[in-house]
């Protein structure tokens, strides 16, 4: 693997031998000294046109803990907001010779259109509402610790669709995993032919929750609407707020975070013991670790620092 | 009526394309004959050997000679955006095309929306045009919608018709008005039909790949509803009106409906929309991103048929040039457009005539009927008429791009495709203005 830009580059084999690797790096936060030396000298750039404090945060420990160098580049007050363009922008980062560039960006197809533009791996860390792989990956991860497999599972994912590049990510890797995606929203919040599109269920209808094993909510993304595409907030939740009253025993809930209380889910249920929420956000480290191990480390086994990694 | 059309010229053509098989079904002609141009007109149409040659000969053997082309709809982006395309370059990729005659749009920077720029753009047209090249002027000032131009003193300085191609004439009383008022002037308004509230500037179609790739999307409906708005408009105040780049299946069932109804509503679609679908946008390459976007596989299909049964009039390129800098941007930032003047008939030769989807015969209709809804007479090859010919070798294999476009732009969404025919001879005005050079290339 080159890039990891989309789910797709990686297929059930790779989110399997990521998955993998992580297992493995996922005991290295339990030792006294919390790090391997896979990519000591070499360095890791942190790209962010959005503010995304948990992402960043989970992409810069991911990479201290492989002993790379970091820095990390936000678009506020940098010569992008000069209007200097994305090709330029790519091009004097690539100058200092990074092994990966982390790349979050407000427009779909800019992390694969970076890769033009640098030799060094490209990481899509959410490009609009495109795609954002290794939130999927924690999140295929978590479910498959809980799980123990995914295969024949019913997820459903609830929300914004349209704008979510969660929703996107996560229905193609539990997709490609063995399960079933059902998508659920209000019409106004689900794109025409994304069934076809993804390959998934698409319903109106929270009625029929109880079928899911795992419900998968998300983030009401009050800063991305366009044009009113709910009435209000308070209609949005009577209609599709995910609650304990209306889960079942046994079901497992998760969300990307930053969760909105009362709004896409309830309080009690994000406390409740059904919530996974906790384990999404301590796996996103040890994957994170495992992406930057495999475009690194993995792509050139030669290197020094490779070959060592057992955790 | 020609008058409007301004160009350089050149040396009228003495010579005799031999053996070619000509096609037009306006004279109806369809065989191989030999056509002997005097000082640039069209002085004989003669079985082949017949008549010896007086001047040079082309040999056309194997080759279509057709009357050239004529696009109602390019963009040369003079004056303000040169870098772009200036009126010598645009026209010269006319040439190569095959064109004779061209209409230029007026979103220009500052738009041609009065009748000074507007004969000055003219006045530039006269030095550098390497082919007949018409003006269009604004509908609003600055294409703001809002306020009427002088149209009537745009008629005048000799504007083609009237538009605000880019932008919706968004306003229903705003548009009532200027087709109310189309009846002092004369010209043909030129209707680009997009509802803003329903297209919402997306980038692209909505879809299944929009769905897939998390971008907003255009729904037809922002076209569709907008042409059925304007024909009614247009039909209760007997206006006569243009409907630019029709993409949309549905556009096209209220088009047909007004011309059963008996309205003068004329319409263009271009060679993207005809070839290339939706799909084509799947990896973001911004020389899919154009305005109306690529649609569905049913909505092509229904334009091609449109195109057969002449719901559609002609064919327009939409020729819109853009740098490469803005080009290479994420799609969303990336402007909309792409050039279309020198690869449209190869292109609608190899994959709906080769095919077998359209005639011949209709092509070249439809290749030759842009400038008509403008008053401006189409290309016949008749005896007696200056030539305007265009000579189709389709013999010769290229890759489109490969060695470089007349164009000053590259954003083609044909490029990198393979063409089995090229144009390999335009004559406009009389005059030669394009003669493939056949480096090897001929297979």
């Amino acid at each position: 693997m080159e890039h990891l830009i989309s789910i797709n580059d990686l297929g059930r084999a790779g989110i399997e031998r990521i998955l993998d690797r992580a297992d493995e790096f996922g005991g290295v936060a339990a030792r006294e000294v919390q790090k391997v030396p896979a990519l000591r000298g070499r360095l890791v750039v942190n790209l962010f046109y959005e503010a995304s404090t948990r992402t960043t945060s989970s992409f810069e420990l991911a990479a201290k803990r492989l002993s790379a160098d970091v820095i990390t580049v936000r678009s506020e007050g940098s010569s992008v907001e000069k209007g200097e363009s994305l090709k330029d922008t790519i091009a004097t980062l690539d100058a200092y010779d990074p092994a990966v560039i982390v790349m979050r960006h407000p427009r779909a197809g800019s992390a694969a259109l970076a890769t033009r533009w640098t030799d060094a791996a490209v990481v899509n860390a959410g490009d609009g509402a495109h795609a954002h792989p290794t939130q999927a990956l924690l999140d295929t991860q978590t479910l498959r610790t809980h799980l123990g497999s995914l295969e024949g599972c019913s997820i459903w994912i609830v929300g914004d669709i349209a704008h979510s590049r969660v929703a996107r990510s996560t229905a193609a890797a539990f997709t490609l995993m063995g399960a079933r995606v059902t998508l659920c929203g209000p019409p106004t919040l689900v794109p025409p032919m994304i069934d076809n599109a993804l390959g998934c269920t698409v319903t109106h209808d929270l009625a029929g929750l109880g079928e899911a094993d795992v419900v998968y909510a998300l983030r009401m993304q009050h800063e991305r609407m366009r044009g009113g595409d709910v009435p209000s907030l308070r209609e949005y939740s009577a209609r599709f707020r995910v609650g304990l009253e209306r889960m079942r025993p046994g079901q497992v809930l998760m969300h990307p975070g930053p969760v909105n209380r009362g709004v896409e889910v309830t309080g009690a249920a994000v406390d409740s013991a059904a919530s996974l929420i906790p384990r999404q956000v301590s796996a996103g480290v040890a994957v994170r670790m495992a992406v930057l191990y495999e475009l690194v480390a993995g792509a050139e086994r030669a290197h020094p620092a490779g070959g060592e990694v057992a955790a | 009526m020609s008058g409007r059309l301004a160009w350089r010229g050149g040396e009228p053509a003495d010579l005799t394309i031999l053996g070619g098989r000509v096609v037009d079904p306006r004279e109806n002609l369809d065989s191989v004959l030999d056509i002997h141009l005097r000082g640039g007109t069209i002085a004989e149409i003669s079985e082949p050997g017949s008549t010896a040659p007086a001047g040079d000969a082309f040999d056309a053997g194997g080759m279509l000679v057709m009357p050239a082309f004529t696009d109602p709809h390019v963009h040369l982006r003079t004056p303000g955006q040169e870098g772009k395309e200036t009126i010598a370059t645009g026209t010269a990729a006319g040439a190569v095309g095959g064109y004779s005659q061209l209409i230029a749009m007026p979103n220009t920077s500052p738009a041609i929306d009065g009748p000074d720029i507007l004969r000055g753009i003219l006045a530039r047209a006269a030095e550098e045009a390497v082919i007949p090249t018409g003006q269009m002027g604004a509908i609003t000032l600055a294409l703001k919608g809002d306020a009427l131009t002088e149209m009537d003193l745009m008629r005048e300085a000799g504007a083609a018709g009237l538009t605000d191609d880019g932008m919706p004439v968004a306003n229903a009383g705003v548009l009532r008005k200027a087709l109310r008022y189309q009846s002092l002037v004369g010209l043909t308004i030129a209707l680009h039909e997009e509802d803003t509230s329903l297209s919402l500037g997306a980038p692209m179609n909505e879809g299944e790949v929009s769905a897939r790739l998390g971008l907003r999307g255009q729904t037809g409906l922002a076209e569709s509803t907008m042409i059925a708005r304007d024909c009614a408009i247009a039909e209760a105040e007997g206006a006569r009106i243009h409907v630019q780049h029709v993409s949309d299946s549905r556009s096209i069932d209220a088009i047909r409906l007004a011309k059963e109804r008996g309205l003068a509503v004329t319409a263009e679609a271009s060679p993207h929309p005809l070839l290339l679908t939706e799909g084509a946008c799947s990896t973001l390459d911004t020389r899919t991103k154009m305005n109306p976007p690529l649609r569905f596989e049913h909505d092509r299909l229904a334009l091609i048929a449109a195109l057969a049964d002449g719901t559609i009039d002609c064919v327009a390129t939409d020729h819109a040039p853009h740098s490469l800098d803005e080009k290479e941007q994420p799609f969303e930032d990336a402007p909309f457009g792409v050039t279309g003047l020198e690869t449209s008939f190869a292109a609608l030769y190899q994959e709906l005539v080769g095919e077998d989807k359209l005639q011949l015969r209709t092509l070249v209709e439809r290749m030759t009927s842009g400038c008509i809804p403008f008053g401006i007479p189409e290309p016949r090859l008749q005896v007696g008429r200056n030539a305007e010919i265009a000579v189709f070798d389709p013999t010769c294999s290229w890759v489109a791009g490969q060695g470089g476009w007349a164009s000053r732009s590259a954003n083609s969404a044909f490029a990198g495709w393979r063409f089995g025919g090229r144009i390999a001879l335009t004559i406009a005005g009389g005059v030669k203005v394009h003669t493939l050079e056949r480096s090897g290339d001929r297979s």
